[in-house]
């Protein structure tokens, strides 16, 4: 019978999932929102940790986008069935961190923590006012500058641009080469918050929002004027191609060699190198020589893993050793390599290079060098509520700026004006 | 005197019983919600919640992008509700008059209604993709300089073009139908004491169709309201600007991805409201008009 192979690889499958659940170890609900290639990576990981030991079980759900992860999330504590593990994104950080007694600090849950043991781009970012580590960052990422290395060859061009001052004078070099110079995935991310980080600029009241929920967006600062006055020049010359918001539009243009530049993600280089039928390379974010002589390290984006509250102690234990387990230095260079996600431990940094692996891949170096980049007084990251609303705005008004609809004043007082609302309405909610 | 009274046992009440518990279950208890919440300033994980009268209302309701999204549902849902129907009936008259191939004709037209919204989302933005998109390259071809990612009129002229194909084969069918549904007779008799066929059409054939049209109306305009959530969703997500934000689609941004479940429940019972006195005025006003 055509079925019988069906039928016993079925039965094989079940016996197999009965077998495991059989043991009475705990288990541990871990939610996720990492989709195709990374999340196989996270249930690779998870199938090793419960291959590791056998007191617990590890059960990795993805739960759709970041944004789905978290509603799902809230509607699950909110029914009394949260998950013991939740990935929340860096602009969801905010509204779990401030909802006081939704979470367990990582700081006191696992043993032996110390902060100083990660990379200092990652230490403070998902930390209360005082430095108290909330969420264990884990997928870590930060914004580079990928180009087409053989558009450059093209168009005569010896260097990736260092500064936006260097980009202005390749840019038309490059549209006389056929490209559009630049593109570039998430404006808010990209163009705005790591614009401040990599200027040192303070982008909210109330020491960027650590220190209280009754804050200010300051975006609308000259620097961000300016930045965005040429951007809209570059546009309109022909050397920036907006391909919409969706980030996959703009890193579409990059793979099909219409731009040749591209930001986006240290975390983007595994699906690059796959793509692109094209030698690439990757380089730090450019930054304005009239704003700051000394570039600042940029600040991570990405995720966290958050321990939800309302479990029993043993379940804390199960979840304090797999954080522990994921920390580990062998783990964070296997998650590291696989996806191109920084590590987020200064051990397993050093691992990887003790390895060689990036004598053979350079390029994989290049987020967690910009990520520990001197810092400055504003790079440690922001904590704002409603972040992902106030980026749809600034998404709105960016395009309006784009579009020629507003000029850059205009654009940047309404969002001011709309962001300074929704910080109130936070204010109003979690104080 | 006596009355006249009916034995009657429960059994009717049981009948009945699955579409009250549907209504009160999936409607009336989350309604309720909704209009709780609306007057709740909570934090996502319902750890501290504050009464506050009509603050969400006032946050939300008068803000620049909840008016600008008010009105494009408008304009849009007029549009696209007009363009379904005319286009719709254009093609039922066409194909009830076709004698060779009918059926041929009548499900090709007909088939695109078993397609889900999400998914002619999903289409329409291959079409239109800058990159690789045959419509994008087509239109810019014909010397329309046409950047939907930019330009708000684009934008809006890709969802309703999405909109109106998706919902034309559901009006297709009803208003087939509806034509089969006129006697024979009728016709034969308006032949004889009219020549023009388009006259035709509008004294007689119309008329009768009315109650199909009035019908397929108040769906289409629900469509237009709600469903075509799934078509801004997987294209344009309201953007550029806010030039194509639609009330539903708000509503789950606010709600669901921005986790303020205050503001969200407020623009919820406000769009409730609309709708209500949307289908008031039509059943009051419009299908008087209407000849069954």
């Amino acid at each position: 019978m055509k079925f019988k192979p069906l039928l016993a690889a079925l039965a094989l499958s079940s016996g197999m999932m009965t077998s495991t659940q059989a043991l009475s170890a705990t288990e541990v609900q871990w939610w996720h929102a990492m989709g195709g290639r990374l999340g196989e990576v996270v249930n690779e990981i998870a199938e090793n940790y419960n291959a590791s030991q056998s007191d617990y079980v590890v059960v990795p759900t993805y739960k759709g986008g970041y944004e789905d992860t978290m509603t799902a999330g809230i509607a699950a504590f909110r029914a009394k069935e949260q998950p013991h593990i939740i990935q929340i994104f860096d602009a969801g950080a905010a509204t779990i961190i401030n909802a006081k007694g939704a979470t367990v600090p990582v700081a006191d849950l696992m043993k032996d923590f110390n902060i100083e043991d990660y990379i200092p781009g990652v230490r403070y970012f998902y930390a209360d006012s005082a430095g108290k580590m909330i969420g264990l960052p884990f997928n870590s990422s930060t914004p580079l500058l990928y180009y087409n290395k053989d558009a450059f060859a093209k168009a005569g061009i010896d260097a990736p641009p260092k500064t936006w001052e260097e980009f202005e004078a390749i840019a038309p070099k490059l549209k006389e080469a056929g490209f559009t110079a630049l593109a570039q995935s998430h404006s808010p991310w990209i163009f705005s918050e790591n614009f401040h980080s990599r200027h040192n600029l303070q982008m909210a009241t109330g020491n960027n929002g650590y220190d209280s929920t009754d804050v200010k967006l300051l975006y609308n600062n000259d620097h961000m004027k300016m930045h965005w006055g040429k951007v809209k020049e570059w546009l309109d010359a022909g050397y920036y191609g907006f391909y919409g918001r969706a980030w996959g539009d703009n890193q579409d243009a990059f793979v099909q060699k219409e731009v040749a530049m591209w930001l986006g993600s240290s975390g983007s280089f595994g699906g690059l190198t796959k793509s692109a039928d094209f030698e690439f390379g990757a380089t730090f974010l450019p930054y304005w020589e009239s704003i700051i002589k000394e570039p600042k390290g940029t600040f991570i984006g990405g995720a966290a893993l958050f321990a939800m509250a309302g479990h029993d102690d043993a379940d804390y234990e199960a979840v304090a050793d797999f954080f522990a387990y994921m920390t580990a230095s062998e783990n964070q260079v296997f998650w590291h390599k696989e996806t191109g996600y920084v590590p987020i431990t200064q051990a397993a940094y050093d691992d990887a290079k003790k390895e060689g692996y990036y004598e053979t891949t350079p390029d994989a170096e290049i987020g967690i060098l910009q990520l520990s980049q001197p810092g400055g007084e504003w790079t440690k990251g922001y904590r704002l509520g409603y972040y992902v609303q106030i980026r749809d705005v600034m998404y709105k008004h960016y395009d309006d700026i784009f579009s020629g609809d507003a000029t850059v004043d205009e654009a940047f007082a309404a969002m001011e004006k709309e962001s300074n609302a929704l910080l109130e309405r936070f204010n109003d909610t979690y104080k | 005197m006596k009355r006249v009274q009916f034995e009657h046992s429960a059994i009717p009440y049981l009948f009945v019983a699955p579409q009250i518990i549907i209504i009160l279950v999936f409607f009336l208890w989350p309604a309720a919600q909704a209009i709780y919440q609306s007057f709740l300033l909570e934090d996502a994980f319902g750890l501290s919640s504050q009464f506050v009268w009509f603050r969400n209302y006032e946050d939300t309701i008068f803000s620049d992008s909840w008016l600008q999204a008010a009105g494009f549902t408008i304009v849009f849902s007029a549009i696209v509700t007009f363009l379904s129907l005319a286009l719709a009936l254009l093609l039922a008259v066409k194909a009830n008059e076709v004698i060779r191939g009918a059926s041929t004709y009548k499900t090709t037209l007909m088939w695109a209604y078993a397609i889900a919204p999400p998914v002619a989302g999903l289409m329409g933005n291959l079409m239109f993709n800058p990159l690789i998109g045959d419509m994008y390259k087509f239109l810019n071809a014909i010397g329309w300089d046409f950047d939907h990612k930019l330009d708000s009129f684009d934008a809006g002229f890709v969802v309703v073009l999405i909109s109106v194909w998706k919902q034309v084969s559901v009006n297709f069918i009803f208003f087939l139908s509806g034509l089969q549904g006129i006697p024979k007779s009728v016709n034969e008799a308006s032949m004889m004491d009219c020549r023009s066929p388009t006259r035709r059409f509008w004294t007689i054939t119309f008329p009768l169709l009315a109650p199909t049209t009035f019908f397929l109306m108040v769906i289409n305009i629900t469509y237009a309201f709600f469903e075509t959530f799934g078509i801004i969703d997987t294209t344009t997500r309201g953007a550029p600007g806010g030039a194509t934000n639609t009330l539903v689609f708000k509503v789950f941004q606010d709600g669901f991805r921005g986790a303020d479940l205050g503001g969200s429940s407020a623009q919820s019972v406000v769009l409730m409201i609309m709708v209500l006195a949307l289908t008031v005025v039509q059943f009051r006003f419009i299908e008087r008009k209407v000849h069954y």
